[in-house]
């Protein structure tokens, strides 16, 4: 065991039986583990307590429209790439309650929501889904009005964030410029080698929860593993997205013929905003009880591939596929710039993916780019 | 080594998310039934606070809520000089609108806001200005012609040009007689005259043809269906109005009203922050865009 204290930025090494002893220090430390588990058909996030709750040795094949768990030959414990959940769906949960509104006899008493915020630490963060949070950040917390719920849950997160060694190949961000490691914004942040994992230290928390942890200074061979590692990842991405001129291309090619083609297969089933580690649509509902005396007002996720979602009395302004589609990859592309300063798209591939059509964004955007305006 | 005991630190106190969506009751004053399924209702803020703290500038809207129905943008129609008393001109398209039209007065209503951009005032100083617009479009431009005639002196030329489907579609009729007297020239149109109907026949846009105006310091204001509101532009960069200086207010479904619910997106614009009021040349590449 080493005898100084890690410092914040410092790499060390641990043994990859130590992970448990992390696991247990923010466990103490009050937090809820959420991480990569095995599902009925794919790696899903959701509430873990030890290391043995991970996928450890396996993997998966994805491509187009496809998603299969693998056994893999060794017993790597993140030898996989993301699965459907993204760490939305705990920053930005499914439905949110807002408040309730008494009427009876007449009346109005409105009584907010008074939400607990949990405490998670979300393991094995991909630096996809890092630049992902950091872009919900801008649209939720500095978008002019600031969502106290996602702040509040966003400022308790502990992230243990892991480097992508194994790409998917349905993974671009190496092109997006948000992967495969990652530069901040973790705790701690992980890279997998044989039977050692290296750890970076970004924060005090992170460092704490190294409390009685075996480890020791990170070895000149241990860095160099990793980063050949990472360095074999960018270039082992399964796909390509070109960026370059993006906004505009978009915007000058709002009636190109691709958009039709691309319409003939969508089912607008808005599956690829949901896995969509970004997108942040809702709707606001009522849930009334039966007499009518009481309602319970929630926000739920929406998609702008719903039906209902631009209907205005008298009309729908997006009444096809052709529209939809191209509002959604415009707005990943293009208006999201304007709105928030970033692309809307990390490169994690989910929408490749989870597509019921195979329909793959990197393909359209070429598309558009060969034979389109510029 | 031993790392330094495991702290939780304080857990932060925040403010519920559900605040920023949370309606304030307010009370229905007065109702006034402006025209065939069209109505005005006064509404008054229940808590005295909320009253005397709330202010909004002619354009900007209010969501108005019914507990188990749902929620709507309406556009604020008084005059932002009395802010304590509200007025909300609605017509009674679906679900939620027209709930509203079966409550009386003395009813409670729930009421956030306000939001939005607003007709650019001070903007509008010395120029002449034409107010353009549709049906229920009149509602959002009602605050410009009360803030107009309280200070008549400082603006150019006024001039509304209003169209409605029949006679008896308009709104605002008993206010005509006071507008013309704050020298507000209007001119009238309908898609369907009746037998008493001495006013034109035809669509809005097609009252430019009377106008001469002086492109130098004219100013037009649009509201009305999306339809309308683009001859409207092409009548006014016709008349070489500056693109800049054509400003329209926009309609879109929306849920929050605050800038993330994501209904409201016109391209890179949110039609519940960035609008309603827009200028055409905010949103010239997109506006002819079909669909979008
Ligand atoms: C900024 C703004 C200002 C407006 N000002 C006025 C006004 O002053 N007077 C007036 O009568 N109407 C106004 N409208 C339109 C009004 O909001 C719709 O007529 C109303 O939402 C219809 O709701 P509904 O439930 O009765 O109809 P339904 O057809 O049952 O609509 C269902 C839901 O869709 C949404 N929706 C439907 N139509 C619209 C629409 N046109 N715009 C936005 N959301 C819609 C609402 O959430 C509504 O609850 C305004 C709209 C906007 C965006
Ligand atoms: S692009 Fe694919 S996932 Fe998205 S709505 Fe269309 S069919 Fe569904
Ligand atoms: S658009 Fe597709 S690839 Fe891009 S972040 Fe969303 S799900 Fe991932």
């Amino acid at each position: 065991m080493a005898d100084i204290t890690p410092k914040i930025g410092a790499y060390i090494s641990i043994a990859k039986t130590s992970l448990q002893a992390v696991f247990d220090n923010l466990k103490a430390a009050g937090f809820t583990l959420i991480g990569p588990t095995l599902g009925d058909s794919a790696i899903e996030c959701a509430e873990i307590t030890q290391t043995t709750d991970l996928p450890i040795g396996w993997t998966q094949v994805q491509e187009a429209g496809t998603y299969r768990l693998q056994r893999r030959s060794d017993q790597a414990y993140f030898g996989y790439a993301v699965g459907p959940h993204s760490w939305k769906r705990y920053l930005y949960p499914p439905t949110l309650k807002l408040y309730t509104v008494d009427h009876q006899n007449g009346g109005f008493t409105v009584t907010p929501a008074t939400p607990a915020t949990p405490q998670y630490a979300f393991i094995g963060v991909r630096p996809c889904d890092m630049h992902a949070i950091a872009i919900q950040d801008r649209v939720f917390l500095h978008n002019g009005f600031q969502e106290t719920d996602y702040k509040a849950r966003r400022q308790r997160a502990f992230i243990l964030a892991v480097n992508c060694t194994e790409p998917g190949s349905t993974c671009f961000c190496a092109s997006m410029g948000t992967g495969p490691q990652i530069e901040t914004g973790f705790d701690l942040a992980l890279t997998e080698i044989p039977e050692i994992f290296l750890l970076e230290i970004g924060s005090e928390l992170g460092r704490e929860m190294l409390t009685g942890v075996d480890w020791w200074h990170a070895g000149a061979f241990e860095l160099q593993t990793a980063r050949q590692a990472l360095t074999a990842a960018r270039s082992h991405m399964g796909r390509q997205l070109d960026i370059s001129a993006l906004p505009n291309l978009l915007y000058q090619n709002l009636e190109h013929p691709r958009w039709d083609q691309v319409a003939n297969r969508c089912l607008s089933c808005a599956n690829c905003t949901q896995v969509c580690p970004t997108c942040f649509c809702s709707d606001v509902k009522d849930v009334s009880d039966l007499q009518n005396q009481q309602a319970e007002r929630v926000r739920v996720w929406d998609s702008c591939f719903n039906l209902d979602f631009s209907h205005v009395h008298g009309g729908n302004i997006r009444p096809t596929n052709r529209a939809r589609y191209r509002q959604w990859l415009t707005h990943k592309l293009a208006s999201w710039v304007d709105q928030f300063g970033t692309l809307g798209c990390v490169g994690c591939g989910r929408c490749i993916t989870w597509c019921p059509a195979s329909i793959d964004l990197t393909e359209e955007i070429s598309a558009i780019r060969e034979e389109g305006t510029r | 080594m031993i790392m330094p005991t495991i702290n939780s630190g304080p857990v932060p106190r925040v403010e519920t998310i559900g605040d920023a969506y949370v309606p304030y009751p307010a009370k229905i004053t007065h109702i006034k039934e402006e025209a065939y399924a069209i109505t005005t209702y006064n509404v008054v803020f229940e808590d005295e606070l909320r009253r005397e703290q709330y202010h909004f500038e002619a354009g900007q809207f209010n969501m108005l809520y019914l507990p188990g129905i749902g929620e709507v943008p309406i556009s604020i129609s008084s005059d932002p000089a009395e802010p304590h008393c509200l007025g909300h001109t609605i017509r009674f398209a679906g679900n939620v609108t027209r709930a509203i039209g079966r409550l009386n007065v003395g009813d409670i209503i729930g009421l956030r806001g306000p939001y939005g951009s607003a007709w650019p005032i001070t903007r509008l100083y010395g120029e002449d200005i034409y107010i353009v617009t549709g049906g229920i479009g009149m509602a959002p431009l009602r605050p410009v012609l009360y803030t107009i005639m309280r200070h008549r002196d400082r603006f150019g030329r006024v001039v509304v040009l209003y169209g409605a489907r029949t006679p008896a579609d308009m709104l605002y009729t008993a206010e005509f007689e006071s507008w013309q007297a704050h020298d507000i020239q209007l001119h009238t149109t309908v898609d369907r005259a009746d037998p008493h109907w001495r006013g034109q026949v035809g669509v809005v846009p097609m009252l430019f043809y009377h106008l001469r105006l002086d492109p130098r310091k004219t100013v037009v204001l649009t509201c009305g269906p999306e339809i309308m509101i683009r001859f409207v532009v092409y009548e006014a960069l016709a008349r070489r109005v500056p693109k800049e200086k054509i400003f329209l207010s926009m309609e879109r479904n929306m849920k929050c009203a605050l800038g993330f619910c994501g209904h409201c997106q016109f391209g890179p614009s949110f039609i519940c922050k960035d609008g309603p009021v827009l200028t055409y040349a905010q949103i010239e590449p997109f506006f002819g865009v079909e669909d979008f």
